[in-house]
């Protein structure tokens, strides 16, 4: 007797919800409303005045918003129906966006921020009456301190770039301090240690020195001894970088710095294939971040906010932005009297609930379970290392036959010369299995890349499922290029047109910017 | 809207590679590799492009030439071609030229053509920057850096190019040898001229994010950063190449495509300077040759700027070179280094190590330089 249910195909049968859905701002009826506000009662009134009046004439709008005006019930649709047309860590295979990390963000820690004894929390509350959160953010800098090695942490900061930032304008205040602030105009970075740290640099005002890496794909570091000296305010580097290879030499790295006078900043947004093995002042650096919606478990958040942690040596504490938390017996407090402070970096002290969920994420794991995550990590990048190596036209550049750390940059360069079907077309295909897919990071170096990163939160039935796709998509690149090259053919949209988004005269990042470049 | 597309297939382009001859130019060598037992496979590898864009048949009009410069390939492939001339044959460089010219006159918007670097060169003497050209691979020489890294790669920017997307134009350099130099076991390419070709997706670049507004952008950043490094009093050797044409365009300064000129504090002191006119010059002003980079190959000195010799070279004292290119140049060196031949092994030594490459303001590569000729004494020794 055959089963009452059919056996599933090898890969999944997939498509994905379309339902042609117009913008927001275009489903608006006049009139209509989602919440009646309640008129403030006479006696607040009374007491607290015209609130209105208070606001600098620079910030009052002289015209209403054009807010959309819609129904709760009309509203509650239009954003699910986005929501079924999106891949994303919570729905698929997501390994696909390597160097992002996108793992499991425990869903009971979005129960425990929505406690009314957080949400209902004001920034400008009296110390006394928010001992709890301030304990929370003192550990949680404890916790990283002791994770990176350094002295202090500061977690003001809602991003991995503003953590940068934030890095970058310590290291200039350090100089400063020391009297050097003219003489040191140069960093120094290499072309796989992300993007970021060179662009933080050159907005902070210093001349970018970007080095590329030598024959095998390691950092060069006789490249960086002939680039640093006397004008070099900092070394500011990625490890492992994107390409997944760390770099063996990092201490000479660091030492290289240092004898010149320079500083050494360690990116560490990913930290994932690192965690209890290795820590940033070991190796002698100078200052580090993380990125908690990286490594430690909070959401990305489409976007934002995430959460950064800059954290330093003894020597760089004094210019950590302000106000920090200090402990006082069982007492906590905000010292915001530091004359050395680079000052605000983020409205308040950080993106509280982001801090909260990292921080139990970090205390459910414990010291043993986040070197478990990295050794995991690690694992598990290295199995689908090997599955996609046995793909024909798929290659791991550099380092030829080395492990990597936590991600592999790929290529599909060999499959492109034989059938003109790019990294690109590769990946949207592969969305017509549910799958998502990045290339590379600026600038493109590998040819036809593609960086997949499967973190800890993967099985290996999954792993085996995201390769099962691409072996597939390859296959159909050889003999069926057709159908990769007009795909996608089950997803929401078709193709996506990037002149638009790469030409400043054509991108429009908001509704008011689309009605000006595009008129009606 | 369709699009209408030129063909142009060099049959005997590759001939004499596999049979060792070190290329094809001329009806001798030509005639020696069949002799040899050589197979031209110009047009399997024009049909291997051309299949990529069958599909984009119904937006695409494909204008060639007869027989096997063309129409053979386009008909191959399952397309239908339009003849604008019947060469003789067997054909010669002469028919490349023709071909070229008339595909243009006919309205081609884009040129597809099937050879190597001599090729290339005879499509870049007869139109020029006219057209945009994409060079299909199937020669011996592949100094010049206008192909595509394979024939299907070469359909697929054309088949993208084919359904209306706009696609990036580069201004890409012609190099090509002397034939009877390699036989004698020199190489020697020199730049015959620029054509431009559109950034062709996947040597490096999968997303398409190079789109003309961004690479417009990029030369731009690194003509204004050679501009910044610029000081008052000093001469700047100012190189070929379309970088070098966008420091003068800032300048507001009319520069020669091929040659060198000279400009001090924003004024053109030296026009299309001659080797013995620049050591004229350096010998009594403190000067400093701009330079970027020359084709695929990663050539600084000794290639297409010959008149920035060892001699000039080595009067410009211990800071000679300003070396100016945008980061996806040295990118697609796929991690080779740059390169210096000027003739003089010790003035080539001299500039061997790590240079500073300025990729815009404030921005810079620190990039590894090598001098072939002292290499290939040292694996003498």
């Amino acid at each position: 007797m055959s089963l009452p249910v059919a056996p599933k195909p090898a890969l999944r049968r997939f498509h994905q919800a379309r339902w042609d859905e117009p913008i927001i701002f275009e489903l608006s009826t006049p009139g209509e409303r989602g919440v009646l506000v309640s008129a403030v009662e006479p006696g607040v009134r009374a007491v607290v005045g015209d609130v209105v009046a208070d606001l600098p004439a620079a910030l009052r709008r002289p015209t209403r918003p054009a807010l959309p005006e819609m129904g709760q019930m009309r509203v509650l649709k239009h954003y699910l129906r986005l929501s079924q047309e999106n891949l994303g860590a919570d729905l698929n295979v997501d390994v696909g966006q390597g160097t992002c990390t996108m793992k499991y963000a425990p869903k009971v820690n979005d129960q425990l921020i929505g406690t009314p004894a957080l949400t209902a929390l004001h920034p400008l509350q009296d110390e006394a009456d928010v001992q709890g959160i301030l304990d929370i953010i003192w550990r949680t800098e404890q916790m990283l301190a002791e994770i990176s090695g350094m002295h202090r942490v500061s977690l003001h900061t809602s991003g991995g770039s503003a953590a940068i930032w934030t890095n970058i304008s310590m290291i200039r205040a350090y100089h400063a301090a020391n009297g050097e602030a003219e003489q040191r105009d140069e960093v120094i970075t290499t072309i796989f240690s992300h993007p970021s740290n060179a662009a933080a640099a050159k907005a902070a005002g210093y001349t970018v020195i970007t080095l590329h890496p030598d024959a095998d794909g390691y950092p060069d570091l006789a490249a960086l001894k002939a680039a640093v000296g006397p004008r070099t305010a900092a070394i500011m580097i990625t490890n492992p970088e994107d390409t997944g290879i760390f770099n063996p030499h990092v201490k000479d790295w660091v030492d290289a710095a240092h004898a010149v006078g320079a500083l050494a900043s360690y990116d560490q947004a990913n930290a994932n294939g690192i965690l209890g093995i290795t820590r940033a002042r070991d190796a002698g650096f100078d200052v580090c971040h993380f990125n908690l919606h990286k490594t430690f478990g909070t959401p990305h958040a489409c976007g934002g906010p995430g959460a950064g942690a800059s954290a330093v040596s003894e020597e760089l504490a004094p210019f950590l932005p302000g106000p920090v938390v200090e402990r006082d017996g069982d007492r906590f407090f905000l010292d915001a009297d530091r004359p050395q402070s680079i000052g605000k970096v983020g409205p308040f002290y950080g993106v509280i609930p982001n801090i909260v969920r990292a921080y139990s994420w970090i205390m459910a794991l414990g010291a043993d379970g986040l070197r478990t995550v990295a050794e995991i990590a690690v694992l598990n990048n290295n199995y689908l290392l090997s599955k996609v190596l046995e793909i024909d036209g798929a290659s791991a550049p550099y380092a030829t036959g080395r492990r990597r750390i936590e991600q592999v940059r790929y290529s599909w360069q060999e499959l492109f010369e034989d059938t003109g079907i790019s990294s690109e077309e590769i990946g949207v295909r592969a969305s017509d299995w549910g799958m998502h897919y990045w290339t590379s990071h600026h600038p493109y170096i590998v040819p036809q890349p593609f960086t997949l990163e499967p973190t800890e939160s993967y099985s290996k039935a999954e792993l085996d499922e995201y390769a099962a796709v691409l072996a597939e998509v390859a296959r159909e690149a050889r003999e069926d290029p057709d159908t990769v090259r007009t795909a996608p053919h089950n997803q929401s949209v078709h193709h996506t047109h990037h002149d638009d988004l790469d030409d400043p005269d054509r991108w429009a990042i908001t509704w008011r910017a689309y009605r000006r470049k595009y008129p009606v | 809207m369709v699009r209408t597309l030129g063909v142009l297939v060099n049959p005997v382009a590759g001939v004499g590679g596999p049979v060792g001859l070190k290329g094809s130019d001329g009806a001798d060598v030509q005639s020696e590799a069949v002799s040899r037992g050589a197979v031209a496979l110009a047009g399997d590898r024009a049909r291997a492009a051309i299949a990529a864009i069958a599909q984009h048949a119904a937006s695409l009009r494909v204008l060639t030439v007869d027989g096997p410069m063309g129409a053979d390939a386009v008909r191959a492939a399952g397309l239908t071609p339009s003849s604008v001339l019947s060469p003789g044959f067997p054909t010669s460089a002469a028919d490349t030229a023709a071909a070229a010219r008339a595909l243009r006159d006919a309205g081609a918007e884009l040129i597809l053509f099937v050879g190597g670097d001599g090729t290339a060169r005879d499509v870049a003497a007869a139109i020029g920057r006219t057209v945009p050209v994409l060079g299909v691979p199937a020669g011996v020489k592949m100094y010049s850096a206008c192909f595509a890294v394979s024939p299907a790669a070469a359909g697929s920017v054309v088949a993208r190019w084919a359904t209306g997307q706009s696609i990036p134009l580069e201004e890409r350099e012609v190099l090509d040898v002397d034939e009877q130099q390699i036989r004698q076991g020199r190489a020697e390419p020199r730049l015959h001229g620029f054509v431009d070709v559109p950034a062709v997706a996947g040597r490096t670049q999968a997303r398409k994010s190079a789109t003309p507004a961004s690479e417009r952008a990029a030369v731009a950043a690194a003509a204004a950063g050679a501009i910044a490094a610029f000081r008052p009093g000093v001469s700047y050797l100012l190189g070929p190449g379309g970088t070098m044409r966008e420091v003068g365009r800032r300048l507001g300064v009319a520069t020669t495509p091929l040659g060198v000129d000279v400009v001090r504090d924003g004024v053109v002191v030296l026009a299309d300077a001659s080797e013995r006119e620049l050591l004229d010059l350096v010998r009594v002003a403190r000067a400093q040759a701009v330079v970027t980079v020359i084709g695929g190959q990663g050539f600084l000195l000794g290639r297409g700027n010959q008149q920035l010799s060892a001699a000039v070279v080595s009067a410009l004292g211990d800071d000679p070179l300003l070396v100016v290119a945008t980061e996806q140049k040295l990118i697609d060196l796929g991690g080779r280094p740059l390169l210096v031949d000027t003739g003089e092994a010790a003035v080539d030594r001299a500039l061997a190590g790590y240079i500073r490459v300025i990729t815009g303001v404030r921005t810079s590569a620190l990039y590894p330089v090598h001098s072939p000729e002292n290499e290939r004494e040292h694996s003498c020794v």
